[in-house]
């Protein structure tokens, strides 16, 4: 960073620049004219003490029980779907030729996009230093598992005999058979189970550390039993943070290829189609902006929320909250450029199927839908530029609505404009999704909700340890570091000219 | 603070590590094997018919031609089930009183049915048709062993879709002579490969593509 930025009222940090911790990297510093990521005025105790305290409570609040009653009876909604859609099979649905793939595709797609912004958060944010990631790190991680989770439903589902969907990996079968290795459905398959599994590790190493901390302030035997085994026996000691450190980035470096590559293989199912308006070489990237876009719009529509009544403002400041709406405008106009893309190569291509589609998708039966895609994804979000829009919450978090469900039009146009109208005029038909594709998808969201509430009660949903690194106490003074090791010198009687066995300090 | 852990769990949990993953790999194997299994698949599991009827006796012994009852197995996908009349051909004169063929000729009073008991039972969904496989090459016993030394049948193979494409993806190495399809002892000659090339070619047996097909066998 740039030595015009005033720095705080610590002279030895002037004096010694770090070059790791840059922008808001420290705390009670203000920059740009945007807060610190942590609020002044907090110790080590009490950033574990109020971070502890949200799941270490002996009484659950109110409000936490009311919406867990809320979201626990949307879940039953998806329990009764699930149950209805094996009882009857798999018409339930509202797919039939020519739409074949439909509600649940899309839906299993928008959860999909929606975790990419977890796994940006935790991995690329983390190679690339930017320390405000560390507020939010953990909650938008455990969003990306949960969301994870609802979108495998939907394959499975989708198959209409779940039970048999272990036909889907590669294993000596009985049938003489491998799967088709050529189709990006197996791609799907692999990126997905990578995706869950990699996050699941990322997100379950990170809380190592802070189950130990939760194992500590337990009083009762169960808890602390159960933290007890999470923690995995973690005492703190340099070794096991030197192996831990170590772990986590190697991880980090593991999840960071995977945001890039499991929404590009999830366009790769409508790209290597050769259906009019999915035959695009532009789907990889647009779909991966349209994931972290997606994923930002859910962070930012859970965390101003729960930020406002865990009384989190200390610690999840405006600073993430501009942040998080920076990147969700900024990969929203990469959306955006897709849109105008898609539409320009339709005519520039002078295809008469791609053309026929964009104008079916922008004139036809389902115009309104992609008219309020175009508003809900392109214009509306063009609010963020105001430094005031982005600071007034109510408008952010309607701005971060409007986005959730332009992502999931955004799905619905691509699936359902490119089938309803088929090469031959003979198959053309109309979709309509049935009571039980929605039900399931609001069940999903019932179920997806009903695992945050969760994970706010059980677990500590900011990381404590790394909230604790951005403390000033955490920073060690160079000329302090300095001074303890020319004390062990004198101590052994060792000469600084010798170099001996301790590094050269303070450069 | 007391520890929670003993010592030991130390031990004990990395342990798990190596103990988990070998179960995964045992429980996914036995999943396997269990898979493919007589127990599971029937094979070589003696089916109790009405009749005791012996193929060991009527096709062995006295070498009746297995076309003399199943007439269609040259013309239909099915080989056909003998009816009750086919029987009494000759056991209208010989054996007529035994009590073992009771059953019979209380079919042939009645003139209901027997019900014989299927052993060889394919799934619905696939397609299999006897002439074309007799027509081609494929003779009873490569399917169904050796029926003379069967006193009750059972399937000799498990009946799974690998076993279907092991000779789909290579036909020769199970093809013979025409003359030699109803021979229940037939064994395949040393050079059978070389042999089951050229009668591959004299039949016009379809490449191991359209053999392997999806739609070859689920229509």
């Amino acid at each position: 960073m740039s030595t015009e930025v005033t720095r705080g009222t610590d002279d030895r940090i002037d004096q010694y620049p770090d070059k790791h911790v840059t922008e808001g990297g420290r705390a009670g510093e203000e920059l740009d004219g945007y807060p610190p990521v942590i609020a002044p005025g907090h110790s080590f105790a009490s950033v574990t003490d109020k971070i502890a305290s949200l799941a270490l409570r002996k009484r659950t609040p109110i409000g936490w029980l009311f919406a867990f009653f809320i979201a626990g009876s949307i879940l039953q909604l998806l329990v009764l779907s699930i149950a209805y859609l094996l009882a009857v099979g798999v018409g339930v649905f509202g797919n039939n030729q020519p739409v074949g793939w439909a509600v649940p595709i899309i839906s299993f797609v928008w959860w999909i996009g929606i975790g990419h912004a977890g796994t940006l958060i935790s991995a690329i944010l983390l190679l690339f230093r930017q320390s405000w990631r560390t507020s939010i790190n953990r909650f938008a991680e455990a969003m990306t598992l949960f969301a994870v989770a609802c979108a495998g439903l939907y394959p499975l589902l989708h198959t209409g005999r779940p039970w048999l969907a272990y036909w889907m990996f590669p294993y000596p079968n009985t049938m003489g058979m491998w799967p088709q290795f050529r189709s990006p459905l197996i791609w799907d398959v692999f990126a997905v189970s990578t995706y869950a599994s990699v996050s699941a590790l990322f997100w379950f190493v990170g809380l190592v550390p802070d189950l130990a901390t939760f194992r500590d302030k337990s009083r009762h035997w169960i808890p602390r039993t159960l933290f007890g085994l999470g923690a995995l026996g973690w005492r703190g000691s340099a070794r096991h943070w030197h192996r831990y450190e170590t772990a986590y980035l190697l991880l980090a470096g593991l999840s960071t290829p995977l945001v890039l590559s499991v929404h590009t293989i999830v366009s790769f199912d409508f790209a290597v189609s050769i259906v009019p308006g999915w035959h695009a070489t532009i789907f990889p990237p647009y779909f991966v902006a349209g994931a972290v876009y997606a994923g930002f719009a859910m962070v930012l529509t859970l965390l101003i929320p729960i930020r406002v009544f865990y009384g989190l403002e200390d610690f999840i400041t405006m600073r993430h909250i501009h942040n998080c709406a920076k990147v969700m405008l900024a990969t929203g106009l990469i959306v955006f450029y897709g849109y105008i893309m898609e539409a320009f190569f339709a005519w520039y291509s002078a295809n008469i199927y791609e053309r026929a589609m964009m104008w079916n998708r922008m004139a036809g039966s389902y115009s309104f839908f992609y008219w309020s895609l175009i508003l809900c994804n392109g214009i509306v979000p063009q609010l963020l530029w105001s430094k005031r829009v982005r600071e007034n919450m109510f408008a952010l978090f309607t701005i971060a609505m409007f986005v959730n469900v332009g992502m999931w039009l955004e799905r619905f146009i691509i699936l359902i404009t490119s089938l309803y109208r088929d090469f031959l005029p003979s198959s053309w038909g109309m979709y309509m999704p049935t009571i039980w594709d929605l039900a399931m998808f609001v069940g999903t969201l019932g179920f997806f909700v009903v695992n945050i509430l969760l994970f706010i009660r059980l677990l500590p949903i900011i990381s404590i340890f790394e909230m604790r690194t951005l403390l000033p106490e955490a920073k060690v003074h160079p000329e302090e570091e300095h001074k303890v090791i020319e004390d062990k010198r004198q101590e052994r009687g060792d000469t600084p000219a010798s170099g001996g066995l301790l590094p050269a300090t303070g450069d | 603070m007391p520890q929670i852990f003993h010592r030991s769990t130390n031990a004990l949990s990395k342990l798990s590590i190596v103990v988990g993953a070998l179960l995964a790999v045992g429980a996914i194997f036995t999943l396997l094997v269990l898979d493919r299994s007589n127990y599971n698949t029937g094979a070589f599991v003696d089916v109790q018919q009405p009749v005791q009827f012996s193929h060991k006796h009527h096709n062995g012994d006295i070498g009746i031609d297995c076309r003399y009852c199943h007439t269609a197995v040259e013309v239909s996908s099915s080989a056909g089930i003998p009816p009750t009349a086919t029987c009494m051909n000759c056991h209208t004169q010989i054996w007529a009183d035994s009590p073992y063929l009771e059953p019979v000729r209380e079919s042939w009073r009645t003139r209901q049915p027997i019900q014989w008991v299927r052993v060889h039972d394919l799934p619905d969904f696939v397609y299999f048709n006897h002439s074309v496989h007799v027509a081609k090459g494929v003779g009873c016993s490569t399917c169904h062993g050796n029926m003379i030394q069967q006193p009750l049948v059972h399937q000799v193979a498990s009946l799974k879709m690998e076993w279907c494409l092991e000779c789909h993806r290579q036909p020769e190495l199970f093809l013979r002579p025409k003359d030699q399809i109803y021979n229940a002892e037939w064994q395949p000659p040393s050079n059978q490969e070389e042999v089951g090339l050229r009668l591959k070619k004299q039949y016009n047996v379809m490449t191991a593509e359209v053999l392997t097909s999806c739609s070859t066998c689920h229509r």
